[in-house]
């Protein structure tokens, strides 16, 4: 996996927002979307059906102007969260260099959370990528919903992060905790640069 | 300007609003050159820019004695400038400043007024990035907010690092006014710098005047200052209000401080910018760097490429240095390749610094391979010559070409019947030249050299063949009356003659005739043959036969009487080769007969009265006699005709 090349200065990494359907991948994109300044952001590439569900991804790509030196881009993908779409997210998690799992943090949303992370996991390995090396934050969304409803952030750290990776609480749909999330994996993920990289792009 | 040593980084109070542009300057300080070039430092008055500055200044030459740092103002910038155009030496002024390792540019946003400036900039910063020089510069605005600033020198700029200091939040303002009251040895009350901190200016020059007056009045006061009392003291009773509009006249321009709404992506941003900072190895930046300038040069970077894949950092200084120094071979080896032939040097073996063996082995090969032209036979020397009254001026010149070669007479053209001793002399005057120190000497016949012409054109060398004649320190041509009607000899003939005679090199012409009776022959080589010296050979005296005769008969180890001698003298004979011929068959005769060299014995190996078959044996036995075949040939002819003939053409003679 390369993200950094010394020869072209370039940065290129792609981030992968991962979680079960209605979790709020999808807005979590569309808000980083209108955060973007217009010369920043390329255009928002969503493919959904009537009733606005992924229906193969959405792609935004930001792009970050020079840093130090590096042309830097990062290109943000969600996965369809539908269970019988997994061909498209293994596809979509291919090269990937990071990724933020979206859990629902509904009590009844419970089940879901551990399946697609189950399924995350397994998709990666397919990849030959362990999963423990790969970039990786988890965000509990829609923590804004009445308290009853929802299970509270160490709840859920209990029950899906057992890795103890880093846990944003968020509400997509309002932004709390969306630029926190990203700002922690682009972190990660730019931090594994000095792991030793460079060339072209990954497979 | 010098540098102010109060403005180091230690004394730097960083914050979360400075904390990246302070790492910037830190690790262009640690690295000047290699780190971020440009550095581009932005930030409304009052912020820390030029503390940065000067703090980069200082810490490259803590790093590094001696390091040639200059910190300027655009001012200063701009009026030496206009002094050293002034003074008509701006090209001084350029390279005083193309040597500054570290150039420290303050109040960059002043370029605005200043159009020519920003090419002066444009160009020096091109300059300074292409030597590796450290170029920091500060700015109240980004470079793309400054008015009317040319579009490359906006890209230049922010081709580097652009980075911004933000107005101090609470807790760095704190922090700045506790190390000024630390600074000043003044102890405020508990509370009192906290209130100033949260109702105070973000510009830090300010916090400083805050901090001063309220010593000033500590000083003079005998209760020390309450949180409410300073409060009062600097912003009027009404603190909360007032705090704002109220800031010290010192510098009314400012805008007022004003919460500005959260910029989530630039906050995202600045927080990717700090980790790209501290994640990207400086040592790969740069190897990188280096990669992209040979790959910019058409080098091959391989090995470079390569240590960017290991983990490992290797001494980059030294790492750099070897691959510099192998290019540098490379060029000087492709430079030598170019000169023996201009197709080789654009082989990608010059190009690739992991193929230095094999590009040196490539010279080497090249080098070798350019056989020398034929060299003068060695054992034709002046010394064998036999000089008589017919050569004699000829050979004296000869001597002075050998003396003085290219200076004398060039060309010597020796013009004589056949057999006189032209070829002799030609090569005797090549290794002469040899012997004077002349590396290559080239002496061939015309007919060699025109096949030697065909075969290059055959092979498409002719360059090659070229240079194998150019490179000759004397060129000496047998036979040129050969080259008649050989247009394209005469041209290279014509070019060669050019460049030997433009290096002062000795040329020498041998022919069967003079220049003006070679037809065939293109004027504009006949004029200069004729533009040197133009001698002839004529055919050999009897005092001179007989000393040749006396000479080829020592020469064979055989002791001859005076009256064989004269006899053999005094045959009729028109050149040295037919003397040489008398002398053959007189020998060949006392060889078969095992007889003494008497004159009856030379008169009837000469005169014919022996039988056909022993005398063509003899002839069979002169080819391995050691003499060269050719001198022989003619007289082959002449044995091989009927007896009656023999004799009928023996006394033609």
């Amino acid at each position: 996996m390369s993200l950094v090349n010394f020869t072209t200065r370039e940065i290129t990494c792609k981030i992968v927002y991962y979680g079960p359907g209605r979790s709020g991948k999808t807005t979590n994109l569309q808000y980083i979307y209108g955060q973007v300044p217009e010369d920043r952001k390329g255009r928002m590439v969503s493919l959904a059906t009537q009733t606005d569900r992924t229906l193969f991804f959405d792609f935004l790509p930001i792009d970050l102007g020079s840093i130090s030196g590096f042309t830097t881009k990062i290109q943000l993908y969600t996965v369809p969260g539908q269970v019988y779409y997994n061909a498209t997210r293994k596809l979509v998690l291919q090269g990937s260099d990071g990724v933020v799992f979206v859990a629902d943090s509904q009590v009844r949303q419970l089940d879901e959370n551990i399946e697609s992370l189950q399924n995350l996991q397994a998709n990666v390995l397919e990849h030959g990528i362990d999963v423990r090396t790969l970039p990786m934050v988890l965000q509990y969304n829609k923590q804004d919903l009445p308290p009853e409803l929802i299970l509270s952030v160490a709840e859920l750290d209990e029950a899906l992060n057992f890795r103890e990776l880093r846990s944003f609480p968020a509400d997509a749909l309002h932004g709390a905790g969306v630029f926190e999330t990203l700002k922690a994996v682009s972190a990660d993920v730019l931090r594994k640069l000095s792991e030793g990289s460079q060339g072209g792009r990954r497979g | 300007m010098d540098l102010n040593p109060r403005f180091r980084f230690a004394a730097f109070v960083v914050g979360p609003s400075n904390r990246l542009a302070c790492t910037a300057a830190q690790a262009v300080a640690q690295s000047p050159g290699s780190a971020y070039n440009p550095l581009f430092i932005y930030g409304r008055s009052g912020l820390g820019k030029t503390h940065l500055l000067h703090a980069i200044g200082f810490g490259s030459i803590e790093r590094q004695a001696g390091l040639p740092v200059v910190y300027l103002t655009l001012e200063e910038f701009v009026g030496q400038y206009h002094a050293a155009v002034a003074a008509g030496a701006l090209d001084a002024f350029r390279r005083g400043l193309e040597e500054t390792h570290v150039l420290l540019l303050d109040d960059v946003q002043f370029l605005a007024k200043h159009r020519e400036m920003q090419a002066e900039l444009l160009r020096l910063s091109e300059a300074m990035q292409r030597e590796g020089r450290q170029l920091v510069l500060s700015s109240d605005r980004p470079p793309a907010e400054i008015g009317e600033l040319d579009e490359r020198l906006i890209s230049r700029l922010a081709g580097g690092l652009l980075v911004d200091l933000a107005a101090p939040d609470f807790e760095t303002r704190l922090a700045i006014l506790r190390r000024k009251a630390d600074e000043r040895g003044i102890a405020f009350a508990p509370g009192v710098l906290e209130a100033v901190a949260e109702a105070g200016s973000g510009n830090v020059r300010e916090l400083v005047g805050l901090v001063n007056r309220l010593s000033a009045f500590q000083a003079v006061s005998e209760a020390p200052l309450t949180p409410a009392g300073a409060r009062a003291l600097l912003f009027g009773d009404d603190a909360d209000g007032a705090a704002a509009a109220a800031t010290p006249p010192a510098a009314p321009d400012l805008p007022p401080l004003r919460e500005t709404p959260p910029d989530e992506f630039a906050a995202f941003l600045s927080a990717v910018t700090r980790t790209v900072a501290q994640s990207v190895d400086a040592w790969k930046s740069r190897i990188g760097e280096a990669v992209m300038r040979w790959q910019g040069e058409g080098f091959r970077t391989t090995r470079l490429e390569g240590l960017l894949q290991q983990g490992a950092m290797p001494d980059v200084d030294e790492v750099l240095q070897s691959f510099d120094d192998d290019v540098q071979t490379l060029r000087a080896l492709a430079a030598e390749a170019g000169a023996l032939d201009p197709a080789a040097a654009g082989h990608a073996r010059f190009r690739d610094p992991d193929r230095l063996a094999e590009a040196r082995g490539f010279v080497q090969k090249l080098q070798e391979g350019l056989v020398p032209p034929p060299a003068p036979i060695a054992t034709l020397g002046l010394d064998d010559y036999v000089v008589g009254a017919a050569n004699e001026a000829v050979v004296r010149a000869a001597r002075l070409v050998a003396h003085e070669p290219g200076r004398r007479y060039t060309p010597l053209f020796i013009a004589g019947p056949s057999g006189v001793g032209k070829t002799h002399l030609l090569h005797a005057i090549g290794n002469a030249l040899v012997a004077g120190g002349a590396q290559i000497v080239a002496c061939l016949g015309a007919q060699a050299f025109i096949e030697d012409l065909l075969a290059a054109l055959e092979a498409g060398n002719v360059e090659s063949w070229r240079r194998r004649y150019r490179r000759a320190d004397a060129f000496l041509l047998d036979d040129v009356q050969l080259v008649a009607g050989k247009e394209q000899t005469q041209d290279e003939l014509f070019n060669l003659f050019n460049v030997l005679a433009e290096a002062e090199k000795q040329l020498v012409f041998a022919a069967d005739r003079l220049p003006a009776q070679l037809s065939g022959v293109a004027a504009r080589l006949v004029t200069r043959f004729e533009g040197g010296l133009v001698v002839e050979l004529a055919a050999p005296d009897r005092p001179m036969r007989e000393r040749m005769v006396r000479r080829l008969l020592a020469a064979q180890g055989v002791s001859a009487e005076d009256d064989v001698v004269e006899y053999l003298a005094a045959r009729p004979a028109d050149s040295a080769r037919a003397v040489q011929g008398l002398v053959n068959r007189a020998l060949s005769a006392v060889g078969s007969a095992e007889g003494e060299l008497t004159v009856a014995t030379v008169r009837t190996a000469i005169e014919g009265r022996a039988p056909r078959a022993s005398q063509a044996q003899a002839i069979s036995a002169l080819i391995p006699s050691g003499l060269d075949p050719t001198l022989g040939s003619r007289e082959k002819l002449v044995w091989d005709w009927p007896e009656i003939g023999d004799r009928l053409v023996e006394d033609l003679r």
